[in-house]
C-alpha cells in the first residue's frame, strides 16, 4: 500500500497537516500574472519559492513558465530586500523586456516587512522602469490563505493598477476569470462569441499556457489580456465574476474604483452553472441566448440520461479548490450522484454556505475547509465508509490505487496526465467532457475488475 | 587535418556575445562564470556565488537541498516541514526518489508530506508550540523511529528554535530520534548550502548511533550521493548483491534510518554526487577511518571502472574474479544496445546543465553513444566540482558560505579504525591509480574548446541553442518546455522524464534507448504546416 499508515481512526489534529489540499499564495499570484500579455511575474523572496512555483506550473501545463526572483540572501533577510528588488527590476527590463513586471511577495519578504510601494517607487526614481512600462505588485504572504488567495490578490492588483474609468462607457461585459485551465477560458470566450457579446476576459491564459509548437520560443506568447484591455475594464458596463474566492475581491475593487457593477457567479462547470452564466451574460449584455446553445445543452442532458444508470446514487469524494468544487459538486448532484466527502485546504465561509445548500438532500455528506482539511482527512473518511469515485488532482492517485477507486483528475496540479489545458470542463461541452471522463473511469474500472462472465459488450 | 566538431563550433566568442544583453555590472559578473575549457590548463570558473536578482536562474534554495535532496529519500523518518504550507507541498513526491519497503509492516512515509502549516498568528506569536503539538500528533498517529524538522524562511526570522524543540521532544519521547535542520531558504546561494546543512545533521544525529550492523558478505561499502531517482539505487544494489559486497548505507536513495546509523561500520565509501555528500564522506574518514573515492555508475564503462575499483581496494582475487564475471556478462547486452543506438546518435551534440554532478557523469553516457558534449555546467556546483578538489584551499570564503555551519570532527575515541594504512592507500594509488579523498572535477574530462557555464541563465540558454543548435539539451523541468518550443529535444536529467533507471549497466541501456528515441523522434519535423514550408508552391488556376 502506498499510504500504508493511513487508518480509519481519526484523532483531533490541531497542528499537523498531512497531505494538504492546498498550497501557498505566491504560486497563485504567479499563475494569474501569466494571464496578462507581456507580463513577467516576479517572486520577491528566496530563489526556492520561484523555483518551486515555476516547477509546479511547468509540470502542470507542460509549457514554459517564466518568472524572476529577488534571490534573497541572509544579508537581504536581515537588511531588507529593497536593493535586491530594485536590481531585479533593472535586470529584468534590460534583459527580458517585459511590458509589465508583476511582483508578488513571499513569507520571507512579508515577515521582514518589505514595503513594496516604497521599493517600486525607488525603482522608478532610479530610472529602472523604462518609459511606458510598469511594475505592479500584490502582497501574498504564504502564511495567510492559500494559492487561491494569491490568485485573487493578483487579479485584484490588475484592477488596482490598470483599470481606469473614463467618461466614455462601452457596451462591454468584463469577465473576471477564477482559477481554471486555458481550455476552460477558451470555452467561455467561445460561448461569449456565440452570444455575440463584447467581453474582456481577465486574466486570460489562452494562447499563453496552451501555446503551439512552431520552433520559435516566445517569452511572451501571443495570448493574455493586454494592458490596454485591462485599462478599459473600467469603462465596461458590467462585470461577471466567475468563482467567488478568486474574483470577488477584484470585482468589488473595480466597482469601488470605476463604478462598474458586478455579479458573482460560479465557474460554469455543469449545466446548472452554465445555465446561470449564459442567462446572466444574456441579461447584462442584453442579447438573446441562441438556439445553438440550447442544442449544446440538450446534447449534454442526452449524454447524462444515456449514462444515468451508471451515475445514479454513486458516492463521490472530491478535493480541490472552492471555486471548482462548488459547481462540480452541484453538477454531480444534478446527475443524481452523491458527493459524500469534500475537502479543500482553502478556508471559505462561502464554501461552507454553498455546500450546505447544495448537499441539503444528502445527509451523509461531510465537507471541510481550511486548516487540517487535508487529503489525509479525506482518506480517513473513505476508509470509514467507501466511495465509488474520487475526483481531484494528481495526488489523489495514491488514494485511488490503495482503495482501488475510479479516479478523475481535476484541479491543480495535474502532473501525471497531459491535455487538461486542451479539453475544457466549462460550458455544456465541458460538462460532456466531464461525464465522459467519469463514465470512462467507472467502466474501465468495471471491465478490468469484474468477473469474466460479467464482461458486457454494450452499455 | 579537418577541424573537430568543437573547433567547427568555435564557441570562444560566446561570452562576449551573450553578455551584450546584460546591464554592465551583471555582464561583468556573469562573464566570470562562463569559461572556455582547456583540460591541460584548467581555467578558474566563478561558481557558488549569489545569483543576480532578476536573472532567471535554475537554482532553488537551501530547504530544497536539505529536505528535498538529502533527507527526502529516506522512507522511515517523518519529515516535518516547519513553515507555511508551500515548501512542504512542493517537495512532496516531486523528486522521483523511489523507495521499496518490501513488507507491509515496514514504515514508508515517502508518499506523505507533513507540515505545521504556519498561519499568521504563528508568525506573530511564534510557532514552536504548534511544532511540538505537530510532533506529538505525528507520534500518536504513526509511531515513527525518527522525526526530522525542516525550517523554512520565516522560522529563522521569527526566532523559532527547532533544535530546542527537537531536544525537548526527544526527552518527552525517548524512543524517537528527533532532530532539526536550520535550512531556511535564504541561507547560502543555492541548494548546495542545504546539502551541507543536511550532511552536518546526519553526522550529528544519526551516523554512528548503531554499531550492530550484521554483514552478509565479507566486504561492505557505503554508496554516498545516490538518490535513487528513477530506481538508480535499485540497480546498483543489484550489482553489489551479485558481486557479493554489502552496501551498508546508501545516502540516501532507498534508505532507512538504520542505514545512516550504521554507515560507520563500512570499509569504504563510494561517492557519486560529490557536491551533495562530500562532507559526510570526509567526516566518515576523519571520525572512523573510512577512506572514500569518487565513483560513477553513470555509463557502462564508468560502472565497470567503479566496480573494478572496489575489487582493487579490497585486493581479494575471488571478489575481483566475480566482478569481472558480472562485467563480462552485462557488457554483452550493453554492447548490443550501444551498437543499435549509435547508428542514430554518432556525431550528434549535447548540452547539459544539471546539479552538482550529473552534468559531469552524463557526459560518459553521451560519449558511449558517440555524441559530443559541447557545453556543460552545474546549477549549484562549487569550483572543486569543476576544477577539482586541489583548488579548495584557494576558494575564497564569502559572506554566504560563512553562514553555513562548519562542524569540526575528530577521530572517534573508540571506533576510529583506519581501514587502510597510509602505505596501503599509496600502493593502491600507485598500482591502480585510485585517488582517495579526491575528485578531479568536470573540466578535466571535457575537451579543449568546450564551454563551461555555471548557474546558466535563461538568456544564456536561449543564446546557446540559437547559436550552436544542440541535438539534445539536458536540464530540468523549468527549462524543458522552453527548449522544446525552440524545436530542440529536451531530456530532463533531474527526473529523467519519468524514465530510468539510468545507473549501472541496465540503466545505461535504458539511456541509450531513450536518446535513440529522441534522435529518431519525428514530431519536431512537423512544426510547420505544409503550406508554411519553404518548398510549398502555391498553384493557381489560370482561367484566361
Amino acid at each position: 500500500m502506498l499510504l500504508r499508515h493511513t487508518t480509519a481512526k481519526e484523532i483531533d489534529r490541531k497542528a499537523l497537516t498531512i497531505n494538504p489540499a492546498k498550497t501557498c499564495q505566491p504560486v497563485g499570484a504567479m499563475y494569474a500574472a501569466l494571464g496578462i500579455h507581456g507580463c513577467l511575474p516576479h517572486s520577491h523572496g528566496s530563489q526556492g519559492c520561484c523555483s518551486y512555483h515555476r516547477s509546479a506550473l511547468s509540470r502542470h501545463f507542460r509549457e514554459p513558465i517564466m518568472a524572476g526572483t529577488s534571490s534573497f540572501s541572509e544579508g537581504s533577510s536581515v537588511f531588507g530586500g529593497s536593493a535586491n528588488l530594485v536590481q531585479a527590476i533593472d535586470t529584468m527590463f534590460t534583459i527580458y523586456k517585459p511590458e509589465v513586471i508583476a511582483v508578488h511577495t513571499t513569507c520571507l519578504s512579508e515577515t521582514i516587512g518589505d514595503d513594496l510601494t516604497q521599493i517600486i517607487s525607488k525603482a522608478n526614481d532610479d530610472g529602472c522602469v523604462p518609459e511606458g512600462k510598469q511594475v505592479i505588485y500584490c502582497n501574498t504572504p504564504s502564511y495567510v490563505g492559500t494559492h487561491v488567495t494569491g490568485y485573487s490578490n493578483q487579479v485584484a492588483a490588475f484592477i488596482k493598477f490598470f483599470s481606469t474609468a473614463t467618461p466614455k462607457k462601452r457596451n462591454v461585459i468584463n469577465i473576471a476569470a477564477g482559477w481554471m485551465e486555458p481550455s476552460d477560458m477558451r470555452e467561455i470566450k467561445r460561448l461569449a462569441a456565440v452570444m455575440e457579446t463584447r467581453t474582456i476576459l481577465f486574466p486570460d491564459m489562452t494562447d499563453v499556457l496552451d501555446a503551439p509548437l512552431d520552433g520559435h520560443y516566445k517569452m511572451y506568447p501571443t495570448g493574455g489580456t493586454t494592458v490596454a484591455e485591462m485599462k478599459l475594464t473600467g469603462d465596461s458596463k458590467f462585470t461577471l465574476g466567475l468563482g467567488q474566492s478568486c474574483t470577488e475581491d477584484a470585482c468589488i475593487k473595480l466597482e469601488n474604483k470605476c463604478k462598474v457593477k458586478f455579479e458573482m457567479l460560479d465557474i460554469p462547470i455543469g449545466f446548472k452553472a452554465t445555465d446561470r452564466f449564459l442567462m446572466s451574460l444574456s441579461r447584462h449584455a442584453n442579447v438573446p441566448i441562441p438556439d445553438s446553445l440550447s442544442d449544446e445543452r440538450g446534447r449534454l442532458i442526452d449524454l447524462i440520461s444515456d449514462s444515468s444508470k451508471y451515475l445514479y446514487g454513486k458516492r463521490v469524494a472530491l478535493f480541490g479548490d472552492p471555486d471548482t468544487l462548488i459547481p462540480l459538486t452541484e453538477f454531480l448532484v444534478s446527475m443524481d450522484m452523491k458527493p459524500v466527502y469534500i475537502v479543500t485546504g482553502t478556508p471559505s465561509k462561502y464554501f461552507t454556505e454553498r455546500m450546505t445548500e447544495i448537499l441539503k438532500d444528502i445527509p451523509e455528506a461531510k465537507f471541510k475547509c481550511g486548516e487540517m482539511a487535508d487529503m489525509f482527512q479525506l482518506h480517513q473518511w473513505i476508509k470509514q465508509e467507501g466511495v465509488d469515485l474520487l475526483i481531484g488532482n494528481t495526488y489523489g492517485k495514491y488514494i485511488a490505487r490503495d482503495e482501488d477507486l475510479p479516479f478523475v483528475r481535476t484541479g491543480f496540479p495535474i502532473a501525471d496526465r497531459p491535455g487538461h489545458n486542451y479539453f475544457a470542463k466549462t460550458g455544456y461541452d465541458g460538462g460532456a467532457n466531464l461525464v465522459k471522463q467519469i463514465m470512462d473511469a467507472f467502466l474501465d474500472h468495471f471491465d478490468r475488475t469484474c468477473l469474466e462472465e460479467k464482461v458486457e459488450w454494450q452499455l | 587535418m579537418g577541424k573537430t566538431l568543437i573547433e567547427e563550433l568555435n564557441m570562444s566568442k560566446f561570452t562576449e556575445e551573450v553578455i551584450k544583453a546584460y546591464p554592465s555590472k551583471v555582464a561583468k559578473k556573469r562573464a566570470k562564470s562562463i569559461v572556455v575549457n582547456d583540460p591541460d590548463s584548467i581555467p578558474q570558473i566563478q561558481s557558488n556565488v549569489r545569483t543576480i536578482p532578476g536573472i532567471i536562474t535554475q537554482r532553488g534554495c537551501t530547504y530544497a537541498g536539505c529536505k528535498g535532496v538529502v533527507l527526502g529519500p529516506t522512507r522511515d523518518i517523518i519529515n516535518i516541514t516547519h513553515g507555511p504550507i508551500g515548501c512542504g507541498f512542493y517537495s512532496w513526491l516531486t523528486r522521483r526518489n523511489q523507495t521499496r519497503a518490501d513488507k507491509p509492516e515496514m514504515d514508508n512515509f515517502i508518499p506523505y508530506t507533513f507540515s505545521t502549516d504556519m498561519q499568521d498568528s504563528n508568525i506573530v506569536f511564534g510557532g514552536e508550540e504548534k511544532l511540538k503539538v505537530a510532533i506529538r500528533e505525528a507520534i500518536e498517529l504513526f509511531d515513527p523511529k525518527g522525526i526530522a524538522i525542516f525550517s523554512t524562511c520565516p522560522v529563522g526570522l521569527i526566532g523559532d528554535d527547532v533544535h530546542r524543540v527537537a531536544r525537548q521532544m526527544k526527552e518527552e519521547f525517548p524512543g524517537v530520534n528527533i532532530f532539526g535542520f536550520s535550512c531556511e531558504g535564504y541561507r547560502g546561494v543555492s541548494q548546495s548550502a542545504g546539502h551541507h546543512i543536511a550532511n552536518n545533521g546526519l553526522y550529528k544525529n544519526l551516523i554512528g548511533n548503531n554499531d550492530n550492523y550484521v554483514r552478509k558478505n565479507k566486504y561492505a561499502v557505503n554508496v554516498l550521493g545516490e538518490y535513487n531517482i528513477g530506481g538508480d539505487a535499485f540497480v546498483i544494489e543489484d550489482l553489489f548483491e551479485r558481486i557479493g559486497v554489502d552496501i551498508v548505507a546508501t545516502m540516501s536513495g532507498n534508505s532507512t534510518l538504520e542505514q545512516f546509523e550504521t554507515a560507520h561500520t563500512a570499509d569504504f565509501s563510494l561517492v557519486m554526487c560529490h557536491r551533495s555528500i562530500n562532507y559526510v564522506a570526509e567526516m566518515l574518514e576523519t571520525s572512523f577511518g573510512i577512506p572514500w573515492a569518487k565513483a560513477n555508475f553513470i555509463g557502462a564503462e564508468a560502472t565497470a571502472k567503479t566496480l573494478r575499483k572496489v575489487g582493487q581496494y579490497f585486493g581479494d582475487q575471488e571478489l575481483i574474479d566475480r566482478i569481472e564475471v558480472v562485467i563480462a556478462d552485462e557488457m554483452i547486452a550493453v554492447k548490443a544496445a550501444i551498437d543499435k543506438a549509435r547508428t542514430k546518435t554518432v556525431g550528434k551534440t549535447a548540452m547539459m546543465f544539471v546539479g552538482g554532478s550529473r552534468a559531469h557523469h552524463y557526459q560518459e553516457l553521451f560519449t558511449e553513444l558517440g555524441m559530443e558534449t559541447t557545453v556543460a555546467g552545474y546549477e549549484f556546483g562549487h569550483r572543486d566540482d569543476y576544477e577539482g578538489r586541489r583548488v579548495i584551499p584557494t576558494i575564497k570564503i564569502d559572506a554566504d558560505s560563512r553562514n553555513i555551519e562548519e562542524i569540526t570532527v575528530y577521530p572517534d575515541a573508540t571506533r576510529y579504525n583506519p581501514r587502510k594504512s597510509e602505505e596501503e592507500l599509496a600502493q593502491l594509488k600507485e598500482a591502480f591509480d585510485i585517488e582517495f579523498n579526491e575528485y578531479k572535477g568536470m573540466m578535466t574530462d571535457m575537451k579543449k574548446g568546450t564551454l563551461v557555464i555555471d548557474d546558466l541563465s535563461h538568456h544564456e540558454m536561449e543564446k546557446l541553442i540559437e547559436l550552436y543548435k544542440p541535438d539534445v539539451f539536458c536540464a530540468g523541468i523549468k527549462e524543458k518546455y522552453v527548449v522544446q518550443k525552440m524545436g530542440i529535444p529536451m531530456k530532463q536529467l533531474h527526473n529523467y522524464d519519468n524514465g530510468g533507471p539510468y545507473a549501472a549497466f541496465a540503466g545505461a541501456i535504458n539511456f541509450y534507448k531513450d536518446i535513440e528515441m529522441i534522435a529518431c523522434s519525428t514530431i519536431f519535423k512537423q512544426m510547420k504546416a505544409p503550406w508554411e514550408r519553404e518548398d510549398f508552391v502555391e498553384a493557381e488556376y489560370v482561367f484566361n
